[in-house]
């Protein structure tokens, strides 16, 4: 007993730098940057000794959202979760396939995974400048066909003013119940196998309520935008899109090759055994087996394309609303046009984005290591 | 081996340590200055053309020459600020004269005032007034100019011009009329490159739009931006943006004029540093090669920008920054710099012998025409305001609508305070 307790302490004073540091340096920022969001920082003045900050509460918030001259970040916003929903695509998918040719174990594997793996090690800004001279309206990839004497492409990777999917603004609330009918009901869908009455009742039901009513009363939401305000998937993103899946493919692909690596010969001699064929062997053996892989890519990718900012701006360079970012826009709102206040209500609403990955899988570690 | 090495380095070090301070402690200036700017690549050996003349002067100081690159200072500017709210200012830094200084240092009160050096120097009376007023408040001076840019021009080839036919347009209303057949001839009648090159063009049509008074009214808050005249504005640029390249976001300002060089198109509106790319980096010689002319109806009137450098409270080696503006301010310092930096001097007295024929006609021009701050370069609008503008402009390249621009404008010049 009394050892037990003398454990703790030292334990606890081993932790204690290391807590007051990220007390300190994290979470105390954290909750700097929260009350500097809600105050009216910014302005003439605001680089002065000592500024004016004065209370506004959630002001910034509501400007950003709804206000007409930030119609900008919106677009960023949206933007953002192109950005993420494509990176984890392409990563992961062609990471994969990659992964799975080289377990394969062809001829001088080990030289094409280090080629495969060497874009990760430039950084955002080399990587970023490169694809942006391919990606010029009149050289790179382009003036391609013209070597086997085709027309050259017109396509402008990252200057495109084209949009697809484009949704309006205004119709916010309407889409964010839809996009919740939509995850309910396919969750439900999911959950149908084991257990349909609870199904049924936790999320199908619910899911479907919810979607009939945003597509029936959805003219008697509330409004977000007093003018029609239209975003969509920017097709000036795909030269960006496509220089960071160039860069993190290679990454993806280590984590799995590892992970396939890991998988011991006698599992897939089992499976080979019981008469599975390659596909069958990786569809239902070796990948849903790196589910941990998966969670942790997906984890990581989504911090990344949260975070892109650098390759952003080495490619497209920083007032390009079409291929915008939050965090870019959050650079500029701060350090541009000292609009501090507004500056840390983006940084806010981003931190908050990427809780919207990390928190659940903290709450399922937590909750798996409570049962194991 | 290696230990011998060691000892002979820490012999070279000591001896220089203990050498160092007495020959430093010798001269009335001594110790550090350092200089912050954006002036890096082409414009660097005209900085250092100041620096050599500093040099001269003060042997002993040490000038620590601190650049950040990017055009318009858009990432030293954010540099120079993290420096100044870490309590950790440069000597001196460069700024672009007008609100961009006022409206973020001098408002933040971390500026000191000039006045008594331009006293002290004679330059009240060698700077035009106008400029001194630009550059100043009501509380003091706040920087030295060292050079003087025009944004107003609109370059042309001229061989080109008569191979296609065509006049150099005198306002907007020619320009429009002519372009259609310059598009038949496969040429882009108006080169534009990324974003801030826009808001440039802007602020010369704008001006042709609204005439000068005008333009002052917009910026000291009597005239709105939602007004008639306002919105015209905004629909005659969206006019003009109809003949100009679709692949403009990509292309940096550069870009923009080798296609005038290289006849894929006609004109291009952008500062006069355009002069001193074509004329330097490309030999090209000015009035025979290249022409150039006020912006579409704006004759008579100089957008003009000016760089200059300040002091800020609690530089490190005050009195070194001090004999650093003195050599900026003089007549030497500016004649060396200018013909350099394709730009021309602000004071009245310049020498222009050492000028090219473009500076000799931008100086004239400069002299009698109706002088007016540039919106795009810092001089009409705070950081806020100006800021704001880039993502207007972007609103307005996606959607064309003059109305909403206009309203935005608005909305944005509220915030900003302008003309308070």
């Amino acid at each position: 007993m009394r050892e037990a307790s003398l454990d703790r302490l030292k334990a606890f004073l081993t932790l204690l730098p290391s807590i007051v540091l990220v007390g300190v340096f994290v979470y105390g920022f954290i909750g700097n940057t929260v009350w500097i969001s809600l105050t009216d920082w910014g302005g003439s003045g605001s680089l002065a000794v000592d500024p004016q900050k004065n209370y506004v509460g959630l002001a910034n918030y509501a400007e950003l959202f709804t206000g007409f001259l930030a119609g900008g970040f919106r677009q960023d916003l949206v933007n953002a979760v192109f950005y993420s929903v494509m990176l984890l695509a392409g990563a992961i998918g062609l990471g994969m396939f990659i992964a799975i040719l080289l377990d394969r174990k062809p001829k001088g594997e080990d030289v094409l995974r280090t080629i495969f793996l060497y874009p990760m090690s430039l950084s955002f800004i080399v990587s970023g400048t490169i694809w942006r001279w391919l990606l010029a309206p009149q050289g790179g990839v382009n003036i391609l066909p013209t070597y086997v004497g085709l027309d050259p492409l017109t396509f402008e990777w990252t200057s495109s003013t084209k949009a697809v999917l484009e949704f309006n603004w205004q119709n916010l609330f309407q889409i964010m119940l839809y996009v919740a009918a939509f995850i309910l009901i396919l969750v439900g869908l999911w959950a149908f196998r084991n257990d349909p009455r609870k199904a049924l009742k936790r999320w199908l039901g619910p899911g479907i309520v919810i979607g009939a009513f945003a597509w029936l009363g959805g003219s008697i939401l509330p409004q977000a935008l007093f003018m029609e305000e239209t975003h969509g998937f920017n097709l000036a993103t795909l030269g960006i899109i496509m220089a960071t899946v160039w860069q993190y493919a290679g990454y993806t692909m280590a984590l799995y090759l590892a992970g396939f690596n890991g998988i011991s010969q006698d599992l897939r001699d089992a499976a080979m055994l019981d008469g599975a064929s390659e596909v069958a062997y990786y569809r239902h053996v070796a990948i849903p087996m790196l589910k941990p892989i998966t969670i942790s890519a997906v984890i990581i990718l989504s911090h990344i394309s949260l975070k892109m900012f650098d390759i952003i701006f080495a490619m497209t360079g920083p007032d390009n609303a079409q291929t915008g970012h939050p965090a870019l826009n959050m650079y500029l709102t701060t350090f541009r046009a000292n609009d501090f206040a507004r500056g840390a209500a983006i940084a806010i609403v981003l931190f908050l984005v990427a809780a919207m990955f990390i928190v659940p899988y903290l709450v399922s570690q937590y909750r798996q290591r409570k049962r194991g | 081996m290696k230990k011998t090495l060691a000892k002979i380095c820490f012999v070279l070090v000591a001896a220089f340590m203990l050498a160092a301070p007495q020959g430093a402690q010798a001269k009335k200036l001594s110790g550090d200055l350092e200089i912050f700017s954006w002036w890096a690549g082409d414009e660097g050996p005209a900085l250092q053309a100041l620096i050599d003349i500093y040099k001269q002067k003060h042997p002993d100081v040490n000038v620590i020459n601190a650049t950040v690159t990017g055009g318009s200072g858009v990432n030293a500017r954010a540099v120079l600020k993290t420096r100044m709210l870490g309590g950790e200012p440069p000597d001196s830094f460069q700024v672009h004269a007008g609100q961009e200084l006022i409206g973020t240092w001098v408002e933040a009160d971390r500026m000191e005032d000039l006045t008594f050096l331009f006293k002290e120097q004679g330059w009240m009376d060698v700077f035009p007034e106008g400029l001194i007023k630009l550059i100043g408040t009501d509380k003091g001076i706040w920087s030295v100019p060292v050079n003087v840019h025009r944004s107003n021009v609109l370059w042309y080839v001229p061989a080109n011009l008569k191979k296609w036919g065509v006049d150099v347009p005198k306002n907007w209303e020619e320009f429009i009329k002519i372009a259609p057949k310059l598009k038949k001839e496969g040429v882009v009648p108006l080169a534009l490159a990324q974003n801030w090159t826009a808001n440039h063009l802007w602020e010369s049509v704008a001006l042709a739009s609204l005439g000068p008074d005008n333009w002052d009214a917009l910026w000291n808050g009597t005239l709105r931006f939602d007004s008639e005249e306002g919105v015209k504005a905004w629909e005659l640029f969206g006019k003009v943006l109809e003949y100009t390249n679709p692949d403009a976001s990509s292309l940096s300002w550069q870009q923009a004029t080798d296609m005038v060089i290289d006849g894929r198109a006609a004109f291009n509106v952008m500062g006069d540093w355009a002069a001193g790319y074509m004329a330097t980096t490309k030999k090209m010689e000015p009035g025979k090669d290249f022409g150039w002319a006020a912006s579409p109806g704006t004759n008579g009137e100089f957008l003009f920008l000016a760089d200059s450098f300040g002091l800020p409270k609690g530089a490190p080696h005050r009195d070194n920054a001090i004999a650093w503006l003195k050599v900026l301010g003089s007549k030497e310092g500016s004649d060396t710099f200018n013909p350099l930096k394709g730009s021309i001097s602000a004071r009245t007295d310049s020498d222009l012998s050492k000028y090219n024929a473009y500076l000799q006609s931008a100086s004239a021009d400069f002299g009698k025409d109706r002088v007016v701050g540039s919106l795009a370069h810092g001089v009409a609008a705070n950081e806020t305001f100006m800021s704001g503008f880039a993502s207007v402009m972007e609103m307005f390249l996606k959607t064309n609508n003059a109305k909403a621009a206009a309203m935005a404008c608005q909305q944005l010049a509220d915030k900003a305070g302008l003309g308070k």
